[in-house]
Formats: C-alpha cells, structure tokens, sequence
C-alpha cells in the first residue's frame, strides 16, 4: 500500500512499511548517515540522519513512515545539527584524511563533505587509541572507529554465527575489537566485504594500501550523494 | 587453563542450563566465586554458550562492578557524589587511603584491600557511604572508617561489621541494620501496616483484567519512574499486543543520584511491589516476572527473595495462584554497575545477558520487550501504588494530590536540610512547603529529579508546585545553601553522564565530554560569552539527537543552571583583550618542552 | 636580549623591502586588497598550493596585493591588512607570536590545509606526548652516532616546542577554514574570489578535499 508524506514541503508518494531514509532517498532527498545500510536492520547509532518529524528530530533511520507525515530535511536547524554530528565525530577520534587508505572511499569523510564541514568547532581530543593487527588479513585503525556498529551486527561467522567483532568497554573507554580466530576463517571476499561496509577506515584489508589514483577513487567517481540516491547498499 | 575455573564455569552453565540470556547471573556466579571473571572464565563461557570471546567481554566490560582482573578481598566503593562532597567525602576518602594503604583503583599491595570510586549507592540522606563486599556504610567520618578498616583487618567480614546482632539476611531487621531507611513521613498510601496480602491476591486474581485496567485508568496513575507515561495505557497496550509470552519487569535499578526511595519500598513494602506486579501480570497475561535490582543494593537481594517465597509459600505466586489458574513467577535479575540500565529497554538488554544499550524505538517494549514479548516495565512505586489502587479505588486515588496529577508520591530529600529522609507528599505540594517541611530554611538551590532533572533557584520557583504540569519531580531533591559552589556541582552531574554514557549514540558519547571541557573552561576562568552560547547550542544538539533518555538528559545540570543562575557563569567570563583565545592556555603549552630535555639531557648524563 | 623584549615598532634590516617604492606604484598596490600569508608548523604546501592556480593567479594579482608572505620575504605585516592565510598547526612558540601577529593584523584570518585546520601531520606526536617524541628523534634514534652523547636541541634562539600540536582555531578566532592537504588552488581561488566578490564563504561538495 502506498500513502503520501510530505518531505520539505514537497508531497511525495512512499510504500507501507518503509524506512523514512529509504522513502526520501527514493524520492531524491538525500539524508546524510553513517550506520545505516539499506537493507539491513536499522542501528540508530551515528544519529547523522537526524531530521524533523512533525515537528520532533528524529533519527531518519529509525522511523517508519506514516501517513501524513510532515518531514523537514533541509530546514537550517537540522541541517546545522547533521554537521555537528559529524564535526564532534571528526574531533572525538584521530581522522588523519591525508594519510588514511580509505580516503576518497571513506563515508565519514563524504558524509562530512556532503554537509560542507571544514573545521571542528569541538577540541581536537588527539586520543590515544592502541592499533590492533592480530588477524591474518585485517587491521583494526581503532583512531579511526566511529562507534556505528555495523560491523558488530552484521559481520558473522557463517558456520556459528557468532559475532567476530564487538565493542569493550562503555563511553569515551569503548574501543572495538576482534576475534582472532574468527576473522582468520573469513574468505578473501568476506574480508573485502568487512572492510567496505566499515564507513571510515578502521577495518583494513591487510596488503590493500592506495589502490585507485585521486580522481578515481570510490567517491571520486560518483558521490556518496548520488549512490544513496540510486539505491546503492553502501 | 586454570582447572578450577573450568569446573566453576561448567556449574555454572549447568545451573542456568546454557541460556546466553542469563548471562548476567552466570556473570555474577564468576565474579563472587573468584572475585573477577579472567580472561579464561570468559573463553569457557564463550564456548558453553556458543559465543564468541569478544561478544561474552562485550558484557563482561560494560558493567562497573565486573572486573577481569584480580584487585582485592576487599574492594571498597565509595560513592562520589556532590552530597558526600559536601559532608567530609575529600577526609574520608583520604582515611580510607591512609587506613588500607591502598589507593582508588590500585590494592594495598598485598590484595587485602582495594579502592574504588562508585556514583550514588542509593544513601544521599546519610553520606558520605561507601560499599564494602555486599554490604554498606553510611555517615562515614574518618574515624569511622579507620575503625571499619581496622576490623576487617582483624579478619571480621563487613557483614558481621554491619550487622552486629546477626540478624538473619532474609529479615528485615537486616536490610534495616544495613541501610537504614529514614522514612519520615508516610501516609496515605505507602507502608501501610497490616495488609492482608492472600485476601489482596484473591480479589485481583477474581477480578477480570479489564477490571483491573479500569480501576487503574480511574486513578489517573502515572509512571513514577520519571517519564510519566499512564500505568493503565501501558498495561492495556501489553495485554492488547500480540506474543506467546509476556513479562512483567520491575525497575529496581534506582541509579538517579539523589534518588533513594525505591530502596525504602523494597525494605518496607516489599509485597506491595510484588502485589502490584501480580496484578499487573493478571492484567497482561504473563507468567513471568523480574526485578531488576541494582548491584548497590545487594543486601536487600536474600531479604527480597524471601518475600517472594512467603508468598509462594502462601500461594500467591507459583502455579495456579489460589486456584486461579493464573501462574506467575518472579526471579531477581541484578544488575553490575550502570545508570543507564535504568532506561526500560537498556535494563530490558541486560536482563537478557547483554549490554545495558538501549534500543531503537520503535518498537516499544510493551510490543517487542524482554526476548522480543510484550513486556510491562514500571518503577518499584508505580507497582507499589498499583496495589493500593486496586484495593482501594482508582476515585479513592483520584481524591489526593491535583486534578493532573493524582495521588501521592515519595520525595527522596537530601543535602542541606535538618531532616534528609524519605516523605510522602501529595502532588500540589510547593516547593516552599517541602523546604519547610524538610527543615531548608537556608536553601538557596533545589536540583530536583537527580542530574538528569533541573536546578530550581528557591527566591524564583518558591510556590511552583510539584505535579506533572509544572514541577514533574522523579521525587529526588538535592538541596543546597548559599555556600555551595553551583558550578562546581553542575560539573560534578556533567562528569557523571559521562561516565555512564553507554556510548553508542554519537551526541551522548561526544557531546558530554564537549560540555565537561567547556565547563572547565568556565570554572577555571578562561570562557567568554561565546562558549555560554556553544553550552545552548551543545546543549541542544544532544536534548534533541541523543538515542536515549541519558543522553537528551545531560545537558541539564549545565543548562539549568545558567538559565536560573546565569550571574555565576557571566562572574567567570574572561574579558581580557588579546589577540590569544581566553581558552589557549599559554602556561600550559610551553609546559612540557623544558621538562622534557631535562628529563632527557640528565638522564644521560 | 630575546626577540620577546623588542618592541613591535622596530624594523629589522630584513623586515621591509630596503629601497622606497616608486609613489606611483605604492599607490596602485594601496589601492588593491592586502594579502598576508605563512606557513606555521606545515610544509609550505598549501603555500604553493596558491601558486598552483596557474593563470588565474595573474588576475587575482590585479586585484590584491601580497604583502607578507614567503614569496616576498618580508616577515612582519605592514599595517592592517583584509586577510590573512595560515598554513600549520600551532607547534611552538614562534608559531603563537606569529600567529598572534597574524590576528593582530589582519580583518579575516583563513585557516588553510589540514595541518592549520586540526593539527595535521606534525599532530601525531600529540598521541605520543612531547618528551617520547624528542626521546626517540635525539636520544634512542637509530640514526643517532654511535658513541657520542645524545644531543636534544635547545637553545634561547631557538623556538620552544608546545605540549602538543594545536589546531590554529584553538589558539586565535580564526573567520573561515579551507581544508585539504594542500587544499586544490582552485578551492583556494574560489574563497579568495568569492570574499572579493562579495559573495561570502561557502565550500561546496564539490570544492571540498580533506585530503
């Protein structure tokens, strides 16, 4: 069943039981977020998608759309919080953009472009954050984790199904980690997999470094923007 | 791998029949046996329970009480709140350091005893106090504290220490000589003497649910827990949802500092709660019920599980409650360290052996709640009151407090006042009555509902009444006279947010530490007008984004206060002319550079 | 005697070009917006970053005027000037008079390329601390002779190392930031020529790099 909503003013025309983030990218309005995939359960960790529904802000991710919902996306105020979302994410961790593999094919940093940061208004924290290369074919860059979660939900060992990353620790002490033994049976592919669905650049495919040229990268090529807007799972 | 270890964690598994989602209690079983849960215990959970090792720690570290190292016989917790901190915390801390030799977070060397920090243990009307193994200590002195010290030295437990007669620890007498509830005003509604509880039991489970939601719909009852929510709506949307199981879970997580009356109704009115929670499984059709209890009040656990055994023994809980046909059941669920587990769906995780994170919503617990059932979470006094209301009447409850707000509710009082302790109040009540009531001729300030409510400035809010449209008190009141230091108290509540932020939301986990540097910067002189505004802006952006109740929460110590008491922030601008941010701390700087080369130049010569 | 005790009014030998300029010249560049620039602790690359926009730097030139900067090697700002350009972090103590100078002078002050914007490359030694850093550069190098005593730099002449890197915008009010390491000479042009023209700041998507 279809029913209408109105997206920044505009009526636009959504299915029952689809996600509001899902429902305004169909409808060529771009929600800026980090944790959310399409076609995955929703996380509502990163809050980046925070938008104003009927009048309350709202994590886009996680409300389901009704009928005669009243949604503002590029209305200023909301629009200025999505950018502090994210300017507090690039001073909380160590987001060192010129020297990270995943440059040009990080979501953190389109996402930040996308709301058109330059500087952090929050102190730079500069924490101190112990890499992790115990695995065969993954490096964990803990600098540069984010807290989304995707991983810890969506990445499983086939065979048990049991979780091979998780986040220790609670607050400002919580740090991501791996199973060793775990990460050690994911095939190539699935490691491949692991470190694209990692929006920023913490987990690494070990023996992978620049590989696309600037100008070429992921993002290079076509934005974040445009890849959201025709569907793409990340 | 240590045998015993594995012989431990196999009985344990054993016991709770390797269900992951009693984690929690496996946890606990670890912990006591062993006094952490080593890196070994975990591995042989993970492999009992078909997890991984990251995924048992992601537990095992998120709780404070857990630890997965050894540290002490005797770990000694004393609560840093801003109440001990204004009746002798900084002399019984350093007692306590001088007496054990040990230090916060580091043993005495030869394990006997160990320090650690806790936030509020539920005993802000008799602080400072400190959690020593299972039991507490409260109107700590220093003296008191060397001669505690010195008689665990001399091989007593600190439960014979607080407990000199002996009494038995399902007694009340115990739970009483342990931590005392000061209830000073009680009345009508709560710790009436000498219930009928069969007779209470038979005339809820010979009513029919729909009865039963009407009478609590006739109150007009509102959660107590501090959101407000209708008693009568929550039950009537869990027994409308669909599940092949529902539950009934009681909030006994009471982690709001300042907040300590849940612990007086667990000592006092125990059966009330589980009468209420009776009624409420009547009324929703589950067979299960838990308590949530929080760590801090361990001693209360034997006295509690008691109180659920009389009435089993009564048959009142079981199979086939008087003949009814109805079977319910309660167990305890304790909890290991996290105010964050006081948000239904945090504590609803934890309950299911996870990390107190909360959920998205939607879906609310009374569809998709405890193991994905409908589930009716309420606080100690909402169930408390539930079983009075449902003996005497919604209109009989309808009859006390404000047309708005109905009936009465417990006020928790604290700091500078002549008689801290437990009052019940009916709603309507002013400020300026409490005060008085109270003995706070002098108070100048009332943070009312915990850091997570607001600061009120007694000359301005003086006859604004408590009631859901105007004060809408969780019942906690701090008060404060002329010579505390405001600031210095809305820090302390910004670092303890902090502290118990679950961190998985990016405005909770970032922004607190954001408002907690900024108010440093205040405090030490060195903000101007634009870091007020970045406090309202911040502040904002976590009120609004912030997954949980914690987080949009947060921002309130700092936020209340400059709104009632802005002349303390603008006493602290800094309003020097330089082209240098007031912030750059110059001194700071060029602190380390000299050091460093004589630290490097010496230590070669 | 430190350069600190100096008052500010003194021109050293090397501070102004050491013949007058022709009046008529002098007038034209009065005439045109003054442009301060310098490199803090960075690499001089968002410098030449500005030179990387090729022929459009020639008509930049007929509309400012570049007093203080490392093409013309003058080192202090001439009087008040419309807008300064910081490359680096803040990483010594030179850095914060300069800084200083720079905020002192200039009506808006632009904070170029990473190291500027949040610490950049040199900020790594900030996850380190000071004293590791110096430690393992003079004293446990690998590098380091063999036998001879470990030399730390120090020296009234030369700068102090701060605690750790500072973002630029932690020490002075800095207006607008242009990221990128070095930021595009286009992106760079675009601030310059929307400021001139009025338009004020933006950073669009599309002119934006961190990297």
């Amino acid at each position: 069943m279809s029913f209408t909503i109105t997206i920044d003013k505009r009526k636009v025309l959504v299915d029952e039981g689809c996600t509001l983030i899902d429902a305004a990218a169909d409808n060529g309005v771009f929600i800026p977020n980090l944790c959310y995939t399409r076609g995955k359960p929703c996380l509502g960790t990163c809050r980046v998608c925070s938008v104003r529904v009927n009048g309350k802000v709202t994590a886009a991710c996680t409300v389901p759309v009704q009928p005669g919902m009243v949604v503002d996306v590029n209305e200023p105020e909301v629009a200025e919080m999505r950018k502090l979302l994210v300017e507090a994410l690039f001073s909380e961790g160590n987001h060192n953009c010129p020297s990270c593999e995943k440059s040009g094919r990080c979501e953190l940093q389109a996402v930040a472009y996308e709301v058109e940061m330059t500087a952090s208004p929050f102190p730079y924290r500069f924490p101190k954050r112990e890499r992790e290369d115990a695995a065969d074919h993954i490096f964990l860059e803990r600098d540069r984790c984010i807290f989304c979660q995707r991983c810890v939900e969506h990445v499983r060992d086939e065979e048990t199904g049991q979780a091979i990353f998780a986040i220790h620790g609670r607050g400002t002490k919580a740090r991501i980690e791996i199973d060793v033994g775990l990460a050690n049976k994911l095939t190539p592919e699935q490691v491949h997999a692991a470190a694209e669905l990692c929006p920023v650049g913490c987990i690494l495919e070990k023996g992978v470094g620049f590989e696309d040229p600037m100008g070429s990268r992921k993002f290079d090529v076509k934005s974040l923007r445009r890849r959201m807007l025709e569907g793409e799972t990340s | 791998m240590d045998r015993f270890v594995e012989r431990l964690v196999a009985e344990v598994l054993d016991r709770f029949g390797s269900d992951r989602t009693r984690l929690m209690d496996m946890l606990w079983e670890v912990q006591r046996a062993r006094g952490h849960i080593s890196e070994d215990a975990i591995a042989a959970l993970a492999r009992g329970l078909d997890m991984s090792v990251p995924d048992v720690a992601e537990t095992v570290t998120f709780y404070h009480f857990f630890r997965t190292a050894p540290f002490a016989q005797h770990v000694i917790y004393l609560a840093d709140t801003v109440i001990a901190r204004m009746n002798g915390y900084d002399e019984v801390r350093a007692a306590l350091i001088a007496a054990t030799g040990a230090d916060f977070g580091v043993h005495d060397g030869t394990g006997q005893f160990g320090l650690d920090n806790a936030p509020c243990i539920g005993l802000s009307d008799q602080e400072p106090a400190m959690l020593v193994d299972d039991v507490v200590f409260s109107g700590l002195t220093p003296e008191k504290v060397h001669e505690i010290v010195a008689q665990l030295r001399s091989g007593k437990s600190a439960e014979e220490l607080a407990n000199p007669n002996a009494y038995e620890k399902t007694s009340v007498h115990y739970v009483d000589a342990v931590a005392e509830a000061k209830i000073l005003k009680s009345g009508p509604v709560m710790f009436q003497e000498g219930r009928d509880y069969p007779a209470l039991v038979r005339s809820i489970v010979e009513r029919t649910p729909e009865e039963i939601i009407r009478e609590v719909d006739a109150s007009d009852i509102r959660g107590r827990g501090g959101a407000g929510f209708p008693a009568g709506l929550k039950w009537r949307l869990a027994r409308e949802a669909e599940g092949a199981e529902k539950y009934v879970i009681c909030n006994a997580d009471e982690g709001e500092p300042g907040t300590f009356k849940d612990r007086a109704l667990l000592t006092h009115a125990a059966k009330d709660v589980l009468l209420g929670m009776i009624a409420a499984a009547h009324t929703v059709g589950s067979r299960t019920g838990i308590i949530y209890l929080r760590a801090e009040y361990w001693y209360l656990k034997a006295f509690l599980e008691g109180q659920i055994e009389a009435f089993r023994a009564e048959g009142l809980l079981g199979s086939d409650i008087l003949g009814s046909g109805l079977d319910f059941e309660i167990r305890i669920q304790m909890g290991a360290g996290a105010y964050v587990c006081g948000d239904e769906t945090a504590l609803i995780e934890s309950c299911e052996g996870k990390r107190g994170t909360p959920r998205v919503k939607p879906p609310f617990p009374i569809q998709h709640g405890y193991l994905g059932m409908p589930t009716v979470v309420n606080n100690v006094e909402t169930f408390a009151l539930c079983s009075q209301i449902i003996d005497k009447g919604g209109a009989w409850f309808t009859a006390m407090g404000t047309e708005q707000s109905s009936g009465t509710r417990l006020l928790s009082i604290s700091g500078d006042c002549e008689r801290p302790g437990i009052y019940e109040i009916e709603w309507g009540i002013t400020l300026d009555e409490v005060l008085k009531m109270v003995g706070a001729e002098t108070a100048v300030a009332v943070q009312i509902s915990g850091p997570s409510g607001e600061m009120l400035r007694v000359d301005q809010d003086r006859f604004r009444k408590f009631c859901y449209s105007d004060l809408s008190c969780n019942g906690s009141l701090m008060v404060f006279n002329g010579s505390r230091d405001l600031l210095d108290i809305a820090r302390h509540f910004t670092e303890f947010f902090v502290n118990e932020s679950c961190g998985i939301c990016t405005p909770c986990r970032s922004g607190g530490v954001d408002l907690l540097t900024k108010i440093d910067r205040v405090i030490a002189g060195r903000a101007v007008q634009q870091d007020l505004d970045d406090f309202r802006l911040w502040g904002k952006l976590m009120m609004r984004t912030s997954r949980c109740g914690l987080g949009t929460t947060a921002p309130n110590p700092i936020l209340t206060t400059l709104d009632k008491f802005p002349e303390l922030y603008e006493a602290k601008l800094n309003d020097a002319k330089s082209a240098l941010l007031a912030s750059f701390d110059m001194e700071d700087a060029m602190s380390a550079f000299d050091s460093a080369v004589d630290n490097l130049v010496r230590e070669d010569v | 005697m430190t350069l600190d005790s100096v008052p500010k009014e003194v021109i050293f030998s090397h501070d102004m070009p050491a013949k007058a300029l022709d009046p008529e010249l002098r007038k034209a560049r009065e005439a045109k917006v003054q442009i301060a620039t310098i490199s803090l602790c960075g690499c001089w690359g968002c410098n030449l970053s500005l030179l990387d926009t090729d022929e459009a730097l020639v008509d930049l030139l007929d509309k400012v005027h570049i007093t203080r900067s490392s093409f013309t090697d003058i080192k202090r700002i001439p009087g008040q000037i419309a807008v300064g350009l910081i490359e680096g972090g803040v990483a010594n103590d030179e850095n914060i008079e300069t800084l200083e100078h720079f905020r002192e002078h200039c009506d808006i002050l632009i904070a170029t390329g990473a190291c500027a914007i949040w610490g950049g490359v040199p900020s790594m030694r900030n996850m380190h601390g000071l004293e590791a850093c110096l430690r393992e550069a003079y004293v446990d190098s690998p590098t380091r002779p063999v036998q001879s005593a470990p030399v730390v730099p120090h020296h009234p002449d030369i700068p102090k190392l701060t605690k750790k890197v500072y973002p630029v915008h932690e020490v002075v009010q800095i207006d607008y930031s242009i990221p990128g390491c070095p930021p595009d000479g286009r992106t760079m042009f675009k601030v310059i020529d929307d400021l001139l023209s009025g338009r004020g700041f933006s950073m669009p998507p599309d002119f934006n790099r961190f990297d």
